[in-house]
């Protein structure tokens, strides 16, 4: 098998072959890597808005944007033309600090988790040995930015909007950093190009690269997945969206450009988080013959990354909107207590003096148990909330108004 | 490398800032954001004697510091539960006008 | 590793820029007049000293700073700001009425400081540092065995913290 050399030392070795200083090689380097870093976002970013335009849709049995350019590909474009060539409106009243600074926080907090996501071996930016734990603390950036679009806005409905928001990233990072943490126990380490390799399958020493921890932790992996959708601010959990039922969100006061922005975070975002759901669950780089042709690895990477992000967008399409008590409910009775039984569980199951594949097979047998458990937790939350629905919209109850139903009935 | 003393004359300035703020400011909020800083100021000086002292595996000065955080937590959400529950009954979050005990 | 940059140079101009915005976020948390503004000037002092972290080669202590301080005190704070609104307007003057001696007195003990940082001889070189994992893992081993009870005071503190914190902050 080849190592392949850290993009970094390669680019650094040049400069200082060039006769540069070595302190300076490295900054430039960086210098220039975070610069490739941010173009590849902003130009995935016309993509993967035409990606969701184009997938919802045609789930809505629609045709989507074929007017500008082939397939309506430069839509995109032609529409952030149009919000960068809009008024710049502010309300009379808005704290211009925080009004101003949070769009580009909210940008900003999303760009910075691009440095540790392995695109290929060798090829990621900084390879952070606290890298799963950096993507973690990112996240307490947008939740500032939301706070401060919500308050500087000075309207109230954007202010409740920032308070809901807040509730629902804090919630949904704890499931995450949990269902993150079964990953790094399991691994034993936080650098994220280590956990893609911990994730190759050797036999007689040829990689297939399909030892995936998300079939071992299907359960994990689900649990991140949702708390990603919350995360991103998604269907099922897009209350931002709701604009006639909740007046969107905290950007509600926001136009042109700086709409734009908190745009572009979020579907930035959303790649972002299938990204590392493909790096910690589904292998990362990982593939067949990777180890031969290491720029395959960007190949499997970005065919991961994009899967995932269809998937999103699937559920985009297809699901309904949940109501935040529902949504609180959800990640504190359900995932939270879930996910902490099952870390202390695979703790446990990882010091029993048995064979590796037999602490591997009790943890994958746990992970199905906790998605049985959660199946029935959910089946039962939903018949209840039939019978309350069915009550509250039953015609006895609509008609007879002066004599409300007798308890029980339905 | 910088000196340590770069890294100690940071660290006392933003004392000092806390220091003032925890004196000086009349709600309540603003002091504990001082002392949110005077525990910061600590945690830089605690990390910068430990990356410059002789043993680095050591990680002593690490260690404390992760106290001192996960301590500044339990602090800051008493401390602000506290705030909350006096605003209630008082209405207000003026230490000067918080003057129950004060004979 | 990003902070791996051995000329001087380089270190100690992202240094000076670091602690000059630290220090200028910390001290505008003090004085700003309005309270949201300065929980603002508090995240970026917050996040300052993250990044002094950084380029002590902590990055752990770095991580776990801007989640706990950013991500769950400042938003903590913010919140109480917001719920305890009537104080915002900046109608009257953010000092009490000792600010005067608190600032004599704050002054002073900088001072004081600085005299008693002259006069000892600091290390100007820091060794190196093993770039692996080795130091995290050793943190960890720290906390389970040298620690262990301060560990498990700590852990008792946070779950009587989030308890009080509920039972205080709860509308009757």
């Amino acid at each position: 098998m080849q190592t392949v050399p850290y993009w970094g030392d390669v680019v650094t070795g040049w400069l200082t072959g060039l006769g540069l200083p070595e302190g300076w090689a490295l900054f430039i380097a960086y210098v220039v890597g975070a610069g490739i870093l941010i173009t590849y976002a902003m130009l995935s970013a016309l993509l993967l808005i035409w990606i969701t335009r184009k997938v919802v849709s045609r789930i809505q049995d629609r045709i989507g944007p074929n007017r500008v350019g082939p397939y309506g590909l430069v839509q995109t474009v032609a529409d952030a033309l149009k919000l960068l060539s809009k008024e710049q409106i502010s309300p009379a009243y808005a704290d211009p600090a925080a009004y101003n600074l949070a769009p580009i926080l909210s940008v900003a907090g999303t760009l910075m988790v691009l440095a540790v996501i392995p695109f290929a071996p060798g090829l990621i930016g900084v390879d952070l040995n606290v890298g799963a734990l950096y993507i973690v603390a990112l996240g307490s950036i947008g939740i500032m930015a939301a706070l401060m679009a919500g308050w500087g806005s000075h309207n109230k409905y954007a202010l409740l909007a920032g308070f809901r928001v807040v509730a629902q990233l804090l919630s949904y990072e704890i499931p995450m950093v949990l269902s993150i943490l079964t990953v790094v126990f399991l691994t034993g380490t936080m650098r994220m190009q280590a956990i893609a390799e911990f994730q190759a399958l050797r036999i007689f020493g040829f990689n297939l690269g399909l030892g995936w921890l998300g079939i071992l932790m299907p359960a994990s992996m689900l649990i991140f997945f949702i708390s990603s959708l919350a995360e991103a601010e998604l269907t099922p959990f897009d209350l931002l969206e709701a604009e006639s039922e909740l007046i969107a969100g905290f950007h509600i006061e926001y136009s042109g450009m700086k709409f734009a922005m908190f745009f572009l975070a979020q579907f930035v975002n959303s790649w972002i988080l299938g990204a590392i759901l493909a790096t910690l669950f589904l292998g990362g780089w990982q593939g067949p013959l990777v180890d031969q042709i290491p720029i395959l690895g960007l190949v499997y990477f970005m065919a991961k990354a994009y899967g995932i992000y269809l998937v999103q967008q699937w559920i985009r399409g297809t699901f309904p909107r949940v109501r935040i008590d529902q949504l609180m409910y959800f990640a504190w009775k359900v995932l939270v207590p879930g996910m902490v039984i099952l870390l202390m569980y695979q703790a446990i199951v990882q010091k029993l003096p048995v064979a590796l594949g037999i602490q591997y097979l009790l943890v994958f047998l746990g992970n199905i148990a906790l998605i049985g458990v959660v199946g029935v937790v959910l089946k039962r939350y939903f018949e209840q909330e039939k019978i309350r629905t069915k009550r509250s919209f039953s015609p006895r109850t609509l008609v007879g108004t002066m004599q409300p139903a007798p308890e029980g009935a339905d | 490398m910088v000196p340590l003393s770069w890294y100690l004359i940071l660290a006392a300035f933003l004392f000092t800032c806390g220091l003032f703020g925890a004196l000086a400011r009349r709600n309540a909020i603003a002091v504990l954001m001082g002392i949110e800083l005077m525990l910061n100021a600590a945690n830089i000086n605690l990390v910068a004697f430990w990356r410059y002292s002789g043993a680095v595996t050591d990680l002593a000065g690490q260690v404390f510091a992760l106290f001192i955080i996960a301590v500044a937590a339990a602090e800051a959400a008493v401390g602000l539960a506290l705030i909350i529950a006096v605003y209630r009954k008082r209405k207000t979050v003026n230490v000067e006008e918080l003057d129950l005990l004060a004979g | 590793m990003p902070i791996e940059i051995p000329i001087p140079t380089v270190t100690q101009v992202i240094f000076l820029v670091m602690a000059l915005f630290t220090a200028a976020c910390g001290l505008m948390v003090v004085i700003s007049r309005n309270l949201f503004h300065s929980a603002l000037f508090l995240v970026g002092a917050l996040f300052g000293v993250a990044a002094i972290f950084v380029l002590l080669e902590a990055e752990f202590l770095a991580v776990g700073q801007v989640l706990v301080y950013i991500g769950a005190i400042a938003t903590l704070i913010v919140f109480a700001i917001m719920l305890t609104r009537g104080m915002m307007r900046g109608r009257t003057s953010p000092m009490n009425h000792v600010s005067g001696r608190g600032a004599l007195g704050a002054l002073v003990f900088f001072v004081a400081l600085l005299a008693f940082l002259k006069k000892v001889p600091w290390p100007e070189q820091a060794q190196a540092i093993p770039v692996d994992e080795s130091l995290i893992a050793g943190l960890g081993d720290k906390f389970v065995t040298t620690y262990v009870v301060a560990f498990e005071a700590v852990g008792l503190l946070l779950m009587v913290a989030l308890i009080g914190a509920v039972m205080l902050a709860r509308d009757r």
